[in-house]
């Protein structure tokens, strides 16, 4: 076998200059430009995660106000909810998998690619104004009446950026779904396309259908601090519930948003990675369906404690549940799909196991708040808490390392150092562990979220979590720096380095501009490892 | 949908029933219908959307998937409506067994405390 | 190495329309796909919309009362006037666009023109009525003054009805801006029988917004005309 070579021309060399890239209409590059600027934001969220955690090292308020510690909380949650989760895979791995996976030459709208782009930079922008003049306290979610009445942080500065930011997400699922039914390549029938496009069909519905409501309710919390109109006051005969309605309807599916394109990522790093066809296939599929469906009809198990009737509770509550089988039905699939597969221990794979074990437990913890009774007890603690993050962290973001992985050498045309990538996921796996295991017990024992002191009694485990937290962002600087060595002096990759089956390995690494010399034309379905050699490289 | 010419006159004809709704709808709202105001009010605006999205939209010559995207854009919409809705509907509803203590009134779906009574607004 | 996926040859078009974009195969294609994005779009509309007329639903059931006495504060005559000058530029714009399938593009700039010239119509008169409301201190906020005993929730009637006209005039706005440049696009003789979807398209975003009008007309303007409450 010999050494691949970098192509000679492709879609990183065919043009230079800044104008290239800022004027591009190629998605791949719009999804490095997305890469860049959505790492900034990682980095940005994780600062103040730091700020948080060093806080929460002692039982005291020490460090900071209680005032400054709000703000802490407020924007790490609304920087990475909105300008890291929501965009990282659709907007960065979507963007340059979604035309090469069906054999397209780009998106079916690359204009409007590259407005969605241009519009996370303005919102993003906005709401890093909104931090630098002073930030804002009211948490992520906003609740009315102090985000509208009370607060005086810069709330509609941040609201404007979510509000801006929430069209580039609306675009990017517009043109996925209008992409995936209309330029597929001749042959590819639905159930043979990569279950990674079925996960992104499904996420951009949630996109098309969710992102407009939570658009309208924070221009009403806008309207309301602004006029004081009474819409979500109870002074004024207005109800703060139906801002958490509003709110919930969207940001419940904005979860889903997250952790559907990593279960996509999930399902092609198993396939490739045990040389097997992805078990249950249909069922997958349909199950990323069904999560965006089901998402729609759960979002009030966030306001079980909030003044709901208790009627509408147990709906929202069984609902909830039942929200629950799709993604188990995920889970068994790809511990299937792994079972007697020939597993290849390399680093996206091993990302892979770190998600199917955390998301596990993250999911099953979401059953413990469905169920009415016990969310009466850990609504608002801790264990809330490490419930998303687990879901968030040890799944959305272990899936988005293990695709960045597996994916880079197409992008790049280089390989990554693999020893250094299983380190990486090493110490990602143990420091996220350490962080957010101790909260599950901190919140069963009562300590609150969103406070910055705490009984000593908890201080133990605070450290633990804080200690963790330093070595899990040791975890993600470690990869950062490999990745950007990669660039330069990471190993030729070849057009399949992985031997993995998927339209997008047919072709050079990195590719041209236009994707494909030839439009191919499909014969078979999406996972024939059976027709493959075990290895390439 | 390419491909079909409306002639003009089946746009007038549409436009002619949309102001018969139109003036229907005024007159009737004149009309003491007691609860029935809204819905009627509610079904004829329906219909006169129905109408434009048909016609004037092309939608009955569309592909099934135009049809399909409307549809779930409409079901999302109302599940937005009613599941709320079955929140604030329920909240007067009784929670525990009578006589376990000074029972609070059922208060039915207007809001606690604010001082309006209770049930459908009869004067 | 490439299994199943066999090269085909490479397509050539032979007349390569000049409107067909690299990414399509076919001006067909092209206009399925775009017709999909808008209807997409539109859909974002309704639920962003939909926000609105979600908290207009539960302070109707709410507050009967103050929505009667409200609602009996808005020109019934203004409100279905301008019903009748928006339903009219629907029909316009319909005929405009059947005006560029025809490819008759002449008709297709003078039925733009009119449906733009019913939009202005439509927001001058809105223009009137927020103007009114201005001058009897009806608009929500610290300047607010309503006589009757439900005078605070009347004031969230209030700012439902600007919040949801409001965004439909802003919605409006922009909709007169997009048909001038599709008058113009017209008038330059950029479309034809084969290639008139911007043209559609702008129908399509017209059309909604009409319906928008439809639900707010008798939602706000008709709600206690026969004085059950009031």
């Amino acid at each position: 076998m010999t050494t691949p070579l970098l192509p000679r021309e492709h879609y990183l060399n065919v043009r230079y200059g800044i104008k290239s890239w800022l004027l591009t209409k190629d998605h791949k590059r719009i999804a490095l430009l997305y890469l860049i600027t959505v790492t900034g934001f990682f980095f940005l969220g994780g600062a103040f995660a730091v700020l948080i955690r060093l806080e929460l090292a002692t039982p005291a308020g020490d460090l900071l106000s209680s005032d400054t510690y709000n703000k802490m909380f407020t924007m790490h949650g609304v920087i990475m909810v909105f300008f890291f989760l929501i965009p990282s895979i659709p907007a960065i791995l979507g963007n340059f998998l979604v035309p090469m996976m069906i054999g397209a030459r780009d998106l079916a709208f690359p204009r409007i690619n590259l407005l969605s782009w241009y519009i996370y930079i303005l919102g993003g922008t906005f709401t890093l104004w909104a931090v630098i003049v002073g930030g804002v306290d009211t948490g992520w979610t906003f609740y009315t009446p102090y985000s509208t009445a009370a607060s005086n942080t810069n709330v509609v500065a941040t609201g404007l950026g979510v509000f801006i930011t929430g069209f580039s997400s609306i675009l990017t699922g517009l043109n996925f779904i209008v992409t995936i039914h209309r330029m597929r390549a001749p042959g590819l029938t639905w159930f043979r396309l990569p279950l990674f496009i079925w996960a992104h069909y499904a996420t951009s519905l949630i996109q098309v259908l969710g992102t407009p409501v939570i658009a309208i309710t924070v221009l009403l919390v806008a309207l309301e601090r602004t006029f004081h109109i009474g819409i979500f006051d109870p002074a004024l005969g207005g109800d703060p519930v139906l801002f958490q309605h509003l709110f919930w309807f969207y940001s419940h599916p904005a979860v889903y948003i997250m952790i559907l394109p990593a279960m996509g990522v999930v399902s092609e790093v198993v396939a490739c990675f045990s040389r097997k066809n992805v078990f249950g296939y249909s069922f997958v599929a349909f199950s990323s369906l069904a999560i965006a469906v089901f998402g729609f009809l759960v979002w009030a198990h966030h306001m079980f404690v909030a003044g709901i009737s208790v009627y509408a509770a147990m709906v929202f509550s069984f609902l909830s549940f039942a929200v629950a089988i799709p993604s188990a039905v995920k889970v068994f699939n790809w511990t299937a799909t792994l079972y007697r597969g020939a597993i290849w221990w390399q680093a996206p794979l091993l990302f892979v196991f770190g998600f199917i074990g955390l998301f596990t437990i993250g999911g099953l913890t979401g059953l413990f708040l469905a169920s009415l009774g016990l969310d009466v007890h850990v609504h608002d603690t801790y264990f809330v808490v490490a419930h998303f993050h687990y879901i968030m962290v040890g799944g959305a973001i272990m899936g988005y390392m293990a695709g960045l992985h597996f994916w880079w050498p197409k992008m790049f045309g280089r390989m990554y150092p693999e020893p250094w990538a299983k380190f990486a996921a090493l110490v990602v796996f143990v420091g996220f562990n350490l962080t957010f295991l101790p909260q599950f017990i901190l919140g069963y024992m009562g300590m609150p979220r969103r406070y910055h002191a705490y009984p000593e009694e908890f201080q133990v485990l605070n450290v633990m979590s804080s200690a963790g937290a330093t070595i899990l962002g040791v975890g993600y600087l470690i990869p950062m720096i490999y990745f950007i060595w990669s660039l330069r002096y990471g190993r030729a990759a070849g057009p399949n380095p992985w031997g993995a089956t998927g339209l997008e390995w047919t072709t050079q690494s990195p590719p041209l501009t236009e994707n494909f010399p030839v439009t191919p034309v499909v014969t078979e379905g999406a996972y024939e490892y059976s027709k493959r050699e075990m290895r390439v490289v | 949908m390419s491909g079909h010419i409306a002639p003009v006159r089946s746009y007038v004809l549409i436009f002619a029933l949309l102001m018969i709704f139109t003036a229907i709808t005024v007159v009737v709202a004149f009309i003491n219908l007691g609860p029935l105001n809204f819905p009627v009010a509610i079904s004829i605006a329906i219909v006169k959307a129905t109408l434009v999205i048909l016609f004037f939209m092309h939608v009955k010559y569309s592909s099934q998937l135009t049809k399909m995207i409307i549809g779930s854009g409409l079901f999302f919409l109302l599940v937005m409506f009613s599941l709320t809705m079955t929140d604030y509907l329920s909240r007067g509803w009784q929670t525990y067994p009578v006589g376990a203590g000074k029972p609070v009134e059922a208060s039915g779906i207007r809001p606690q405390g604010s001082g309006l009574s209770q049930g459908s607004g009869k004067p | 190495m490439s299994d199943g996926i066999a090269a085909h040859a490479p397509l050539h078009e032979h007349a390569h329309h000049p409107a067909l974009q690299h990414q399509f195969n076919t001006m067909e294609q092209q206009q399925e796909t775009v017709t999909l994005g808008m209807w997409l779009f539109l859909i974002t509309e309704i639920m962003f919309f939909g926000g609105l007329f979600m908290a207009y639903l539960l302070y109707r059931v709410w507050y009967p009362e103050a929505w009667a006495e409200g609602s009996v504060e808005l020109d019934v005559v203004l409100g279905g006037l301008n019903t009748v000058v928006l339903i009219g530029s629907s029909l316009t714009m319909a005929l405009a666009v059947r005006s560029a399938q025809v490819g008759a593009p002449r008709a297709t700039v003078g039925w733009l023109g009119i449906t733009m010239a019913l939009g202005a119509t439509f927001l001058v008169v809105k223009g009137f009525e927020y103007a009114h409301k201005f001058q009897a201190h009806h608009v929500p906020g610290p300047d607010f003054v309503f006589e009757g005993p439900h005078a605070r929730q009347v004031q969230i009637f209030l700012s439902l009805y600007f919040a949801m006209t409001g965004l439909h005039a802003l919605h409006m706005v922009i909709g007169i801006g997009l048909l001038s440049v599709i008058a113009w696009m017209a008038h330059r003789r950029r479309f034809t029988p084969e290639w008139y979807s911007p043209v559609e398209m702008s129908g399509l975003y017209w059309h909604f917004v009409d319906i928008v009008w439809i639900f707010l007309f008798p939602l706000l303007y008709l709600v206690d005309r026969a004085h059950h409450f009031v």
